[in-house]
């Protein structure tokens, strides 16, 4: 599959600059100052994003992938504008989101919509299906109309019965209510959704279901997708383009078949040697060594140097910087350097 | 030879009111030898998770193995004793759950449990049953085993704890482990980590598995023959390979091809249609009737075993091709 035909000079649905995030608490005046005085040690700070460079081009769907703690839930939130950046730029077709305010801010809040992991959690559970469908689009004034067919009809493209629209989101198995959530976000009627981990808690025969459902929406809406998850699997059937987190950065980003085929990052060629695949024959289970070193505290240099069978002393103190290696495939490791 | 463990017409029932009761497993049959994986693969709430719990004789009440028996080295475990059963778990078989939480206490350190675990089975000093925990640690590779004695289970990270959980099943080297989805939890690093690990020590110790999962793809790397469960049957059981490449059940074939992989890219996955019926609604006859292409007036009644013992299926129309 090749990319997305889009015009040269269109700039990009969403452009996610030099973005970092850090959590921690804000230290009050008297910590403040005993931590000035050398009283008292700073609060911990994670750093869940470093400096994210990242470009969602218009009806593209972009895999997102990492391991749990690597920030690509962070990096979702902040694509779904959710979550705000402590530095750097989101550009939302060519805008700085930032400066954004009145109608365009609300217009641009809308057009980006969020499916989360667990849809039970996303459901007010003393709403019926009606009312949680409808609450946002009648809000924003979208309703022209019946409010109740305005249901059914984005209900129907979920694949959801609307005769069951009064009903409580408890009455419902899990794929029912994934397909409710995408409804929800569907109301609104969005360009881009973030997924995250939106298929993880199903069944592989719900899961199924609810990939094609995926795919025949974008074919009807026009959608783009940000599809955060951790099934290599999942995200080599739905994507486009592959984009790998390690530790708050994004180490490699290419289109689907020269990831899978190529993978030039270390930390990208063992985890697809991970890739559970139905293959008959009892085989060696091998991994890369060690855990995900905490956010709070990261390695110094490349941050996967201390599970690297590859590191050099170069990897511990500089950080590798993003190179196109090939059309379109970007990776961040100092290896490159040398075959180069 | 015969086999370590014999599963014969196994039924656990979960009473509601006065009528018969909810069948969480229906006459489930299977064998497993001496140092064999049995991969035991099914959707939530297809009654893979009650069969590994009534093996154990863990089922919750007022649920209970009400037929069958469950045939463990010669003897039948579903007749034994609170106290025979107690002797037997943890010493000769012994189980991993998903959520290694469950298996460690959180206000005990992990030196504490271990020798607890040891003192269960065996008279040993306190000494040489701390030389054991530690020994047991570092077999599964948890870093420093001497210092992590002393931590307590929140100090660990997810997939170190799932190495405590299995060091602990491994403690008196059972012939038996059952377990229950043990990697779902974690990252696929990580996974494949313990994987490695379960793999090696299982092999040294020639001890028998049942891993329990709705992953085929782990399933098909590491055991040795597979079982398939739906709506509380064994659909269809036998050779690992054999099953993976001509399967015969309309199941097993929709859930091998629903599953996304490198060549269904770009095109629509395969779908079985519908959802899995709640136990109280199981159609009559073949339960995966209402969801199946095949079905016709035959299958209102219910399918028998069609194979032998070891290899069969429960399907009026079972497919004979290979699977493209």
């Amino acid at each position: 599959m090749s990319l997305p035909n889009t015009p040269q000079n269109e700039s990009p649905l969403l452009e996610i600059r030099k973005v970092s995030r850090h959590f921690g608490s804000k230290p009050d005046i008297a910590t403040r100052i005993s931590i000035a005085l050398g009283a008292a040690k700073p609060p911990p700070v994670v750093h869940a994003l470093d400096e994210v460079d990242l470009v969602i081009r218009r009806g593209e769907v972009l895999g997102l992938v990492g391991e749990s703690g690597c920030g690509k839930s962070t990096l979702g939130r902040i694509a779904a504008n959710i979550l705000q950046p402590s530095s750097g730029s989101v550009l939302w077709k060519g805008t700085d989101r930032s400066k954004l305010n009145g109608r365009a801010l609300r217009d641009a809040d809308l057009a980006a919509q969020m499916i989360f992991q667990n849809p039970m959690a996303a459901l007010n559970p003393r709403m019926n299906i009606e009312t949680l469908v409808s609450e946002a689009p009648a809000i924003h004034g979208m309703i022209k109309g019946s409010r109740a067919a305005y249901v059914d009809e984005y209900l129907q493209k979920a694949g959801f019965d609307p005769d069951m629209k009064r009903r409580l989101p408890h009455q419902f198995s899990g794929g029912q209510r994934a397909r409710v959530n995408i409804a929800r976000a569907l109301a609104v009627r969005p360009d881009f959704l973030v997924c995250d981990e939106s298929v993880a808690a199903l069944d592989v025969s719900i899961q199924a279901q609810i990939l094609n459902l995926f795919m025949d929406l974008r074919e009807q809406l026009d959608l783009t997708y940000l599809f955060v998850s951790h099934d290599l699997g999942v995200v080599e059937h739905i994507s486009d383009r592959v984009a790998i987190m390690y530790l708050g950065r994004v180490v490699e980003e290419a289109p689907v078949e020269e990831v899978f085929a190529k993978p030039n990052h270390p930390y990208t060629q063992a985890l697809l040697a991970e890739v559970p695949r139905i293959r008959p024959g009892k085989r060696k289970f091998e991994a890369i060594k060690g855990e995900l070193p905490s956010p709070i505290n990261p390695p110094p240099g490349c941050h996967f140097h201390p599970r690297c069978p590859f590191a050099t002393e170069r990897c511990r103190t500089e950080i590798p910087k993003r190179k196109e290696i090939a059309p379109h495939h970007y990776s961040a490791c100092h290896l490159n350097d040398v075959a180069a | 030879m015969k086999p370590l463990l014999d599963v014969r017409d196994l039924v656990t029932e979960f009473p509601i009111g006065g009528k018969q009761g909810l069948r969480a497993v229906d006459e489930v049959s299977f064998k497993l030898n001496r140092g064999e994986v049995l991969g035991l693969v099914g959707e939530s709430g297809s009654g893979k998770s009650v069969t590994g719990f009534s093996i154990m004789g863990l089922v919750d009440k007022p649920g209970k193995v009400s037929s069958g028996q469950i045939l463990f080295d010669g003897e039948d475990l579903a007749t034994q004793s609170y106290e025979q059963m107690r002797s037997l778990r943890g010493r000769r078989i012994a189980m991993v759950f998903q959520d290694p939480m469950m298996t460690l206490n959180p206000v005990l350190r992990i030196g504490t449990q271990m020798t607890e675990a040891i003192h269960a089975h065996e008279k040993v000093s306190p000494s040489q049953a701390r030389i054991r925990a530690r020994d047991a640690l570092g077999m599964v590779g948890i870093p420093s085993p001497e210092e992590r004695l002393d931590a307590y289970p929140h100090e660990f990270s997810g997939g170190m704890r799932q190495r405590v959980a299995i060091a602990i099943a491994l403690l008196h080297r059972p012939d038996l482990i059952i377990a229950d989805e043990p990697t779902t939890a974690l990252d696929v690093t990580i996974q494949a980590q313990i994987i490695s690990e379960f793999q090696k020590l299982t092999e040294e110790q020639g001890t028998a598995v049942i891993w329990i999962t709705h992953d085929l793809a782990i399933v098909s790397g590491l055991a040795d023959r597979i079982a398939v469960m739906y709506g509380g049957r064994i659909v269809e059981s036998g050779d690992i390979t054999t099953v993976l490449e001509a399967p015969h059940h309309p199941y097993t074939r929709g859930l091998i091809r629903s599953v996304p992989s490198e060549n269904s890219r770009g095109t629509r996955l395969a779908q079985i249609p519908g959802v899995t019926p709640s136990l109280s609604r199981m159609p009559e006859g073949c339960t995966f009737r209402t969801r199946c292409e095949r079905a016709t007036d035959a299958c209102r009644v219910r399918p028998g075993q069609f194979g032998n013992e070891l290899d069969y299926h429960r399907c009026f129309h079972p497919f004979e091709e290979k699977l493209a």
